[in-house]
């Protein structure tokens, strides 16, 4: 199990950081789902992996149970990235459609005085 | 428990939603109605200032849960004074914002901008690392759309970039919180403190990533080389008051490392072994140099500022980076300093910008009117962000050379100090020379700065001028007040370095929250220990 979640965190982590060094649009907005999927993976094993276990304290006998506070993280993780996704997408189709470009970098070193030169590009 | 301590969280997030969805359409009540909120916020924030002065720890636990498990909202000097800041310098930026008419460029400025306060306010204000993450993400999406108010290309293209940078920067803080969690079983602030300082030396591997990992996170916050690229780009692409009001977000990360690396990672930790101080030191001399560079070499006026305000943020680091009670005086003078000096630069180079022809390129145009008043407001705003008497930036540079001169590496931080301020002074002497002195009658290109220009230039009002100036008398008062100023953040900085009050305020004094004590004695106070037992049961399934 360690194994297996250790492995999904660090592909899906691989996976993010390569698409988002492409710098265009779309790999970037894929990239950081990505990896916002690999840290809400990593977070929740961060109370320890138990298998099969009720997420509450048990107050009676000593049944076991997985911590519930990285799985309310995680809860919390996953509302904030999926907003934030979606502000990406917004203000990506915003920046594509005033520049038809949908290059991250700004390779004009953002100079007003490039203008010609930008327009040729 | 003083209800008035979660007040400066409640009151943008209240304002906020009616000013976007009753208001919208009528300018003239949600300037009225969102300018007021922030008066009556600035008023909140400076009771919160008198209220922390005497010393003692607020602490206001949300929904009277005891502390490790409930959230908790810390009230210290520190954090008391960070709100004072933020709700004086959104008062300058909002005023002028109306009286420029900046916030009619676009939609729900005045939502963006309240939620924008709340996110500010609740990350000074908390005292749990993952409550500052989603503070941390409240103040980024309004800024992202902050950032891209009134549109056009060149500032949705930076603000894309903005966005990106940010968002890989909240995925690293969640590693990091991730990673923290797993070692220590907390994330109160004050509870991390205890455990952190338990963890021996030998297995101090994780605790040491966790720290390294939390201190990149708001390096990138706070533009710290070699997660400065974002910087320039944004803030001189931003809406001058936007921009102006960026500079506390900055600060932002500049105080997360002041709280988190001196209460929990503090200098004398077994664990860390001064490990961040001895990364953080030359990462801000580099950035000092960068900055001063970028002044020098900027073809506009809003990328300079920009640039300086990068070089301000590296000698603010080189302060924090020491972790010494004396730096700690001296980097916060500074950061009060720098926040408004900033501010001042990009309010008056908005006025600037909008009564030239050239925009804020940076070559000689015809004189516009009021040349004299903007020529010797520059040579202010620039004398008190390069450091030279006798406004406050002087001081604030005396007090960090001073700090440093015991340091093992003093030679390095003194000329990057003072290396940088002499390049700043002359980048901006060439950039007010050529500005305002160099006044030529030819070559009058037409406009291409990427907001319209008003067709017919005309002298601005005192509204357009008072933020303005009342930044630069900040300043000034900044300067002949040092000595009352100083008292209050040398208290700031031994409560910094002694969390002692701060923990007990927090942990040991809570006996009128809700008892846990029903339920179970012993769950959760022991989650390290218990969560090992599961792991080794869950194990065997």
């Amino acid at each position: 199990m360690e194994i297996l979640v250790a492995s999904a965190v660090g592909v899906l982590t691989a996976a993010g950081v390569y698409l988002i060094l492409r710098l265009r649009a779309f790999p970037v907005i894929l990239g950081i789902s990505f990896l916002s999927y690999a840290v809400n993976v990593f977070l929740f094993s961060t109370g320890r992996i138990a298998v099969n276990m009720p997420p509450v304290l048990q107050p009676y006998g000593d049944a076991s149970y997985t911590d519930p506070l990285p799985q309310a993280l995680v809860l919390t993780a996953i509302v904030i990235s999926f907003g934030m996704t979606a502000v990406l997408v917004m203000v990506a189709l915003g920046a594509f459609l005033e520049s038809a470009d949908d290059k991250i970098d700004m390779t004009d070193d953002h100079d007003t005085t490039t203008q010609p030169a930008e327009q040729s590009e | 428990m003083n209800h008035w301590i979660i007040a400066p969280i409640i009151l943008p997030a209240m304002i906020a939603p009616i000013v976007a969805y009753v208001m919208r359409y009528d300018m003239l009540l949600s300037r009225v109605f969102s300018l007021s909120a922030t008066v009556f916020l600035t008023a909140i924030s400076f009771a919160l200032v008198l209220l922390a002065a005497d010393g003692t720890v607020h602490v206001y636990r949300l929904g009277d849960w005891p502390a490790p498990f409930g959230i908790v909202l810390v009230l210290d000097r520190l954090s008391a004074m960070m709100l004072l800041v933020t709700s004086v310098l959104a008062l300058l930026t909002q005023m002028h914002a109306i009286a420029t008419g900046w916030d009619a460029r676009g939609w729900h400025f005045h939502a963006l901008f309240q939620f924008q306060l709340m996110g500010i306010n609740g990350a000074f204000l908390t005292g749990d690392a993952f409550n500052l993450f989603v503070f941390f993400e409240a103040l980024l999406i309004a800024s992202y759309g902050m950032m891209i108010h009134s549109g056009g290309k060149k500032r949705l293209q930076a603000g894309l970039q903005y966005v990106v940078m940010n968002l890989a920067g909240s995925t690293l803080f969640l590693f990091a919180l991730g990673t923290l969690y797993a070692v220590t079983g907390t994330l109160n602030i004050a509870d991390l403190a205890v455990k952190v300082q338990e963890i021996p030396p030998e297995d101090a591997g994780l605790i040491r990533v966790a720290a390294m990992l939390l201190m990149i996170v708001f390096a990138i916050k706070a533009a710290l080389f070699p997660v400065q690229f974002w910087l320039p780009g944004t803030y001189a692409n931003a809406p001058a008051p936007v921009a102006a009001l960026f500079a506390i977000m900055t600060k932002v990360g500049a105080y997360s490392i002041i709280r988190i690396h001196t209460v929990v990672f503090g200098p004398d930790t077994p664990a860390l072994d001064g490990l961040p101080g001895d990364w953080l030191f030359p990462a801000a001399v580099i950035t000092t140099f960068i900055g001063a560079f970028g002044v020098l070499g900027a073809k506009r006026l809003m990328q300079l500022i920009s640039f300086s305000v990068l070089g301000s943020m590296g000698t603010l680091m080189l302060a924090i980076s020491a972790f010494t009670p004396e730096a700690g005086l001296a980097a916060l003078y500074y950061l009060l300093h720098s926040t408004f000096a900033a501010a001042a630069l990009f309010l008056l180079a908005d006025l600037v910008i909008t009564h030239r022809n050239s925009g804020d390129l940076l070559k000689a145009a015809p004189p516009t009117v009021q040349n004299g008043l903007f020529a010797a407001l520059f040579f202010a705003a620039a004398i008190g962000m390069a450091g030279m008497p006798p406004l406050s930036g002087f001081l604030g540079k005396l007090l960090v050379l001073d700090a440093l001169a015991t340091h093992p590496h003093m030679v390095w931080a003194w000329v990057a100090v003072l290396g940088g301020s002499l390049l700043t002074i002359v980048g901006f002497a060439r950039a007010g020379s050529l500005l305002f002195w160099k006044s030529t009658a030819a070559e009058v290109k037409p406009a291409e700065a990427h907001d319209a220009l008003p067709a017919d230039i005309t002298p601005s009002g005192p509204a357009a001028l008072f933020p303005t100036f009342a930044a630069l008398g900040l300043l000034a008062a900044l300067t002949i007040f040092a000595g009352p100023v100083s008292r209050y953040l040398e208290a700031t900085v031994d409560e910094l370095h002694d969390p002692t009050p701060y923990i007990e305020q927090v942990l040991v004094n809570q006996g009128e929250t809700k008892d846990l004590s029903d339920h179970d004695e012993d769950a959760g106070y022991d989650a390290e220990a218990d969560t090992e037992a599961d792991t080794a049961e869950g194990e065997s399934h």
